[in-house]
């Protein structure tokens, strides 16, 4: 079966997941990701003609919490593994807006 | 289509509104909801992202978001999904955000307010769940700082379609949206806090020389006041039909950007583009289970829903007969409207009532700055003062005093640390602000003993011999004589006399007299 992968969508994809990757990686992982796709094509073989597509492996629904509070980590402890923090902040590189505007 | 420059625009303008949802936690984690807490004490495991902690969803965050979507007239879905919108920011822990993309949880809606003397509809495309960000701090030097308390905020995404055609419609859509949610109870809506956020879209259709031209799409972020919403669709529109006499650009697939507002240049101003910023690679979250919203639970919540401003505003123009310039400042505070129902059904002149309402309670509620509804008067003594004055048992002066006089006690038992409620139950606290006593004790009842009146008017007569020869012997000086005579009875009467009874007993005294002069 034909890649369906080449190195242009692995340098799209290693920018968009933030990976610095080598001439070399990018060429090593296209030729992967291009035999794991191939691989999982095997799945276009099932009739799935009227079947509805699943929305989650389990067949649950519906697990809700009540709107209780409970108790939060203290800032000491959520920064306790942060590379480098600023007066009970995460310190990170300069970023120039106001936020990701969800 | 307005005219700009001599060319026929007409402006196109969708918006997509960010409501945080009044829960007393987290989407997906018990930690609590709450703004200004210490940076990142507001954090836990799973709205950090940390490894192998699961996100359990909030009962409350769904049903107030479907109150939401049925206010909008939206359909719910029977069956919803959660995806992840990938991408890598900061302020976003998990590197993904929990949103909903094609399974929402409603749609298909429309959202009608009234606007320029007509009734403006606009369709709303969807309204589904998702969580907030954290927040970028940039008080320090060199560097940015991140704090996490809002991550995994319940977060309420509104979709209009592009059906808005100005500034000021885009404005009034967005002013009885911020209305909507805070009465639903579904949202504080505080915009300091960005606890409702506005991002319109705006593009511009040009007609020049019987063609057509759209100009390209552009979508103004993360906007959190009215004026800033109303100044960037205004600014767009102007800019618009500018780059598009300069370059004659117009919209392509893929040549939609991003601006920003800028507050003190009152501007949008370009942002910068992330070429990849549309490939959020969505797919559905493994994390979560997906939600049924049963005909039986959405009827539920149906039922609690309370009475909507925009037709709560035409009652209360025809019930209570207030020009509709003034039924906004009674219906803007659900639980100042919900009080003057309140008071209403105890029975009894409305227009009365609701006039107090305008005049001396929004006074008082001013001072305070509170609304009427936290002044601490019960509905059933709001009640009472209204009817004491229809019956004529006060009048208009002593009414307001007597409002006065109630406050200034509700406050005295306030600062008393005394029974706070203002409950119906009459309270030995609670008799003291009743109106009929206070009037009592004012000495501003007025009397409607009739042979009490009679004994103040015959004085009055006789220490006014010349004022009653007046009225009997000259027609010219009776309405003259009779003010002047009501006038010293209700000296007499200590202003307590009901001056119409007072008038008429006067009228029928002069008349007594005159006749037996024939
Ligand atoms: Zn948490």
């Amino acid at each position: 079966m034909a890649a369906v992968i080449d190195e242009e969508q692995v340098w799209h994809i290693a920018k968009l997941a933030r990976l610095n990757l080598s001439d070399d990686e990018v060429q090593l992982f296209a030729g992967q990701l291009a035999e794991i796709f191939a691989y999982f094509r095997i799945l276009d073989t099932v009739d799935t003609e009227g079947v509805e597509p699943l929305a989650h492996a389990l067949a649950v629904t519906n697990v809700l919490r009540e709107d209780e509070p409970a108790d939060s980590l203290c800032s000491e402890k959520a920064l306790a593994n942060a590379p480098q923090r600023e007066q009970g902040f995460f310190r990170v590189p300069k970023v120039l807006d106001q936020g990701s505007g969800t | 289509m307005i005219n700009i420059n001599g060319l026929a625009v007409e402006p196109i303008i969708g918006l997509e509104i960010h409501v945080q949802l009044a829960t007393r936690t987290k989407m997906w984690c018990g930690c609590k909801r709450a703004f200004g807490a210490e940076p990142n004490s507001r954090v836990c495991p799973v709205c950090l992202g940390l490894p192998g902690a699961l996100p359990v969803m909030n009962r409350r965050a769904v049903e107030l978001a479907v109150r939401t979507a049925l206010a909008l007239n939206c359909r719910t879905a029977g069956f919803t999904t959660w995806d992840r919108k990938s991408y890598y920011y900061p302020d976003l822990p998990k590197n993904y955000q929990i949103s909903q993309y094609d399974r929402p949880l409603s749609y298909g809606g429309v959202f009608e307010f009234p606007f320029a003397n007509r009734i403006s509809r606009v369709r709303i495309i969807r309204a589904h769940l998702e969580e907030d960000a954290g927040k970028n701090v940039h008080d320090f030097p060199g560097c940015s700082a991140v704090d996490l308390n809002r991550a995994g905020t319940p977060l309420l995404e509104i979709v209009s379609e592009p059906e808005l055609h100005s500034a000021d419609q885009t404005r009034e859509f967005a002013v009885q949206l911020h209305r909507l949610v805070r009465y639903l109870g579904v949202s504080e809506a505080n915009m300091q806090e960005g606890q409702m956020r506005f991002e319109p879209n705006i593009n511009l259709r040009i007609l020049k020389d019987g063609e057509i031209y759209t100009t390209p799409i552009v979508e103004v972020k993360n906007l959190n006041s009215f004026r800033a919403l109303h100044g960037a669709v205004a600014c767009e529109i102007t800019r618009q039909v500018e780059g598009w006499q300069e370059t004659g650009v117009v919209a392509t697939t893929g040549n939609k950007s991003n601006r920003g507002w800028d507050d003190e240049r009152e501007a949008t101003v370009a942002q910068r583009e992330k070429e990849e910023a549309h490939d959020y690679r969505y797919f559905p979250d493994p994390d979560l289970v997906p939600l049924e919203l049963d005909e039986a639970w959405v009827a539920e919540l149906k039922e609690h829903m309370p009475e909507l401003p925009i037709p709560r505003t035409e009652r209360f123009i025809s019930e209570y007969k207030v020009p509709a310039s003034d039924a906004p400042a009674l219906v803007d505070d659900r639980a100042t409207a919900d009080l003057l129902d309140q008071a209403a059904e105890f029975g009894g002149d409305k227009s009365t009532l609701a006039k107090h309402f305008l005049s001396f309670w929004a006074r008082h509620a001013n001072e305070r700055g509170t609304p009427i509804a936290d002044l601490g008067i019960s509905s059933k003594h709001l009640a009472e003062l209204a009817r004491l004055q229809c019956e004529g048992t006060i009048n208009a002066t002593a009414t307001a005093q007597v409002a006065d006089q109630m406050i200034a006690r509700v406050a005295h038992r306030f600062s008393g640390g005394g029974h706070e409620s203002s409950s119906e139950s009459e309270h030995p606290a609670e008799a003291k602000l009743s109106p009929r006593a206070i009037a009592e004790q004012l000495g501003v009842l007025q009397s409607r003993d009739e042979d009490q009146i009679a004994t103040w008017v015959e004085q009055a007569l006789a220490s006014n011999q010349k004022a009653v020869q007046d009225a009997i012997s000259n027609q010219k000086k009776l309405k003259a004589a009779r003010g002047f005579l009501t006038g010293q009875v209700m000296t007499i009467s200590g202003g307590q006399a009901d001056p119409k009874m007072v008038g008429a007993l006067i009228e029928e005294k002069l008349a007594e007299i005159g006749q037996s002069k024939v």
